[in-house]
Order: C-alpha cells, then structure tokens, then sequence
C-alpha cells in the first residue's frame, strides 16, 4: 500500500484510542471498519518506521525496527499488558475500554514476525474484558487467531521484559539474566517480540490510517499521540490522550484542572522517573529528547503531582522503601543496596540524619547499585533517589535545621508524621 | 595495565547467580573491585567490563572457577 492509499481522512483526530466510544467489537468495527492486511515480508515494520512509532512501555526502542530483529523460525508475539507501577492507570483503561484494537495490533504484529503463537499478559483486572473480546471474536468469526491470556502478578516488576518471557514459559514472573536480547532469544530462546499493549493499539491505527495520518499530531521526533496517567494533587486525575510534546505544564493546568500554585513538585516517569522543580516545569515537554534534558524520561507517560504542603522528602523515602520492597530479591546489589537508600532517606526525611553526610551517602549508595541486576529496578531507584536530592536539596538543609519547606513544622526526633506514614 | 586491547571481549555478570565470594575481584583486581557488601564492581563503571589482551588468560580463569558460574565472556559486539 503507497502512503496515498491510506483513508487518513477517516483517521480520527482527537482521541484516536478510544475514538470507538466502547469496548464492544460492534463499536469496535463500526468505527475502524476491517483489518488491512499486509503480504508483503517486512511491509508492516516499514510502515511503522515511516510513522516513526515508539514503544509507549517506558523505553521508547522504534517499534518497526523491534519487529524486524524478532522476525525468525518460531516466532513469539507478546502484548504485555502488566502495570506495576502504581501510578499508572494508562493500560488497564486501555485494555478496559478498546481491548479490540490491541488484539488488531497483537494480531498484525505477530503476522509481521511470522509468529507462531500470541499472547497477551495482562493483570487480574484486565483478565474479563480481554476473554470477552476474544469471546466476541469467536462468535462474530471476525479475525479470531488464538491468543493465549497469561495473568500478570501485581508486582512492580512483572511487566519487566524477562519477567514477561519468564512467566509465558511457565515460571514465576521474575527478572533473569539475559546474554541475548528477548527479540533474538526470548521464550524457549526463540524470537520474541515483547510489546506494550498501548502500542499495539497504535499499531493496529497506522495500519488502518497509515504514517502520515500518525505523524500529523505529536513532536516530530517522536509523533503520535501517548495515553497519560495524571496523579497525585490535582483536582482531575485519570487517563488522558494528549499529543507527544505536550507542555508538562499545560498537562496539569489544562488537563488536571490544577493551578500550579498549589505544588511543590512533579514526578515524571513513575517511581523510576524524575521529580522535576516548578520553575522548570515550562521548560519541559513530554517526549524523550526534551526530558533527556533533565536526565529524565516520559517513561510510560506518568506525571504525578506533589501538592505544596507535602514534604517531598519523605514523600521520596516513602517510595523508595517500597521500591525496595518491590526488589525480586535476585541480586545482590538491589537486596542490599535498595534497602540502604531506603533507610538512609527515610532517616533524611524524618530527621534523625545529619543532612550533608547523610546525601553524600545516599549518593554513593545509588551510584553503587546503579546498572548492577539483571533488570532495570537498580538502574530506575539510583535515578528517582539522585533527582529527589537534586531537586529537595535546599530541603536537606532545612530539615537538618528541624524545619521543612512543606509545613515548616519541627521535624526532628519524634515526628507525628512518622507513626501515620511510616 | 596494559593498553593492549581486543575491543571486543567483555565480562558479562550474572547477577542473580553472583553472591559475592570474590574470587574474580582477586583474579581481575584492575578491572573488578568489590562493594560494601562484597560483590563485584566493575571498576570501568559499565554493565559488562571491558577486558583488555593483556587480562583475557586470568577472566578466562575467573569465568571458569567462579564456584556460582556466573561469569560469560562476550566476545560480541
């Protein structure tokens, strides 16, 4: 199909995913009509490098290119559909409210690998909604290859690509070491394509409205539009669909109804990511090349908002010692190291730390375990943890001086907040 | 060290079967140093260490006495 074949004034503009309105393969096919399909060996991973599409899981790897390394003998297509970070909400609504175009882009994806078998890996929650619309696939004979519904353990590191590969062959949904790339070797060491469930759904609309239609809203680096998960303090929280490029600014202003007055903070990322400081919140946009900036990553679109009278201390160690808790207990970096910044920070932030020698520690501690496990849980905590010191460092001080910037209230010693929070 | 290099050998760390017994922060003490919890730290600060001619005789020996066999030599890319 030449990019002028495409019916990209059909395409929907504004909220492309769940422009069906429903969960329902009528609403579904009402909507997008039938699936195209693709003859042609590599014509698909073409189409989506001309789209410039992205992996909306958090690492941002060019999907097209993902789908040309996995294509191979006995190939396996997996939608990962597993959302444990606790911020997040993007894939549940997802798989909640359009299950139909992930099984579009799951379906597409494993015909352009050549795969032998689909799976879709998704959380208890997810589990009715997916076995329905396979249901009405059946039914409808509409499309129906078999797809095999993996359940996914809440924990914060099922979704991770060796968990997934793990927990499909049949053990637990662990991290492992891994000497080959799952697209190269993944579940019983054959090709594996490991996907977000989010960018199958977008898979499943280039294929219908082709790249130019895609590349006509979002930054030009990386376009599209990207499900965002709004947390925290803001007066309208939940799932929107906004452009890629969006101002993280007008995301919780616009979008979060909140005027930016009443924060101290914002993480972008998750509990991997990064707090960013108010004054610099104008400065950035929500796509990889404009957070890199900062060291920082869209991840897989959370932003999460710290009211003005929280302290973002111990709002910090708060989420480090449940990363730390989180650690699959594999490597010995994250068994010892996690729980290290974890007690470092929380003796920080409930003032029982002198402060400068307390974050100097801190940093050696996060420097140390950083890139030390078979997944990136070590890699993730060492960054949230340096950019919780960067950007509360004048907090630090405060709080060695028994004050803190949230409710300039003594925090040393016994700390009424450490009984309710710790 | 030497500055002797076959740029393509790397050590590859199997974390989840290391649990710290030292034996090729000794063999390889240019290139592995240990934490605070005795485990390796590959002093290049990369995941994999990059293992230069002149060491590939004692990383070929602390790959095959690791009592945990958790060390790989890459010798891809």
């Amino acid at each position: 199909m030449t990019v002028d074949a495409f019916p990209e004034e059909s395409g929907p503009q504004q909220g492309r995913l769940f422009a069906a309105g429903g969960p329902s393969l009528a609403e579904h096919h009402g909507r997008f009509g039938s699936l195209p399909e693709f003859r042609r060996p590599g014509a698909l991973a073409a189409l989506l490098d001309e789209a410039g599409l992205v992996g909306r899981g958090g690492a941002g790897f060019p999907t097209g290119r993902k789908i040309s390394t996995a294509t191979g003998r006995g190939a396996i297509a997996i939608g990962n559909g597993a959302e444990g970070e606790p911020e997040s909400r993007k894939d549940a609504t997802l798989l909640a409210q359009a299950p139909h175009l992930v099984l579009d882009g799951l379906i597409l994806a494993g015909e352009a690998i050549g795969a032998r078998e689909l799976y879709l890996y998704v959380p208890t929650r997810a589990l009715a909604t997916v076995r329905a619309a396979l249901d009405e696939r059946h039914d409808a004979r509409w499309h129906r290859p078999h797809v095999n519904v993996i359940e996914a353990p809440d924990t914060f590191v099922a979704g991770e690509k060796s968990a997934v590969v793990s927990r499909v062959e049949g053990g637990p949904a662990l991290p492992r070491d891994q000497l080959a790339s799952t697209a190269v070797s993944g579940v019983r060491g054959r090709p594996t394509l490991v996907q977000n469930v989010e960018t199958l759904a977008h898979i499943g609309l280039i294929a219908r409205y082709g790249p130019r239609w895609f590349r006509s809203v979002g930054d030009p680096s990386e376009p599209g539009t990207m499900l965002v998960t709004l947390s925290g303090a803001v007066r309208a929280g939940g799932v929107v669909e906004v452009p890629t490029g969006v101002s993280i600014a007008e995301l919780i202003s616009h979008d979060g109804g909140t005027d930016l007055r009443t924060l101290r903070s914002v993480l972008v990322g998750g509990y991997h990511g990064t707090w960013l400081t108010l004054a610099s919140l104008g400065d950035f946009h929500l796509c990889r090349p404009s957070m890199a900036r900062a060291g920082a990553s869209p991840g897989a679109g959370i932003v999460h908002a710290l009211a003005i009278g929280d302290c973002g201390l111990a709002r910090s160690a708060d989420i480090v010692t449940y990363l730390a808790e989180q650690s699959a207990g594999q490597c010995g970096p994250c068994i010892n190291g996690l729980p290290r910044l974890a007690q470092l920070l929380t003796e920080l932030a409930y003032g029982t730390a002198t402060a400068t020698g307390a974050a100097t520690e801190i940093r050696r501690i996060a420097d140390l375990v950083d890139g030390r496990g078979s997944c990136r849980h070590p890699d993730g905590t060492a960054r949230f943890v340096r950019s919780a010191l960067d950007v509360f460092a004048s907090d630090i001080l405060l709080h060695n001086d028994g004050q803190c910037e949230a409710l300039l209230t003594t925090v040393t010693g016994h700390d009424s907040r450490k009984e309710s929070r710790v | 060290m030497t500055t002797r290099t076959a740029p393509h050998m790397r050590l590859h760390i199997n974390w989840t079967q290391c649990d710290g017994r030292g034996l090729c922060t000794e063999l390889l003490p240019g290139i592995l140093g240990r934490d605070d919890w005795g485990y390796p730290v590959p002093l290049d600060h990369t995941h994999e260490p990059h293992i230069p001619a002149g060491c590939a005789a004692e990383a070929a020996a602390a790959v095959r006495l690791c009592p945990r066999l958790a060390l790989t030599l890459m010798t891809a890319p």
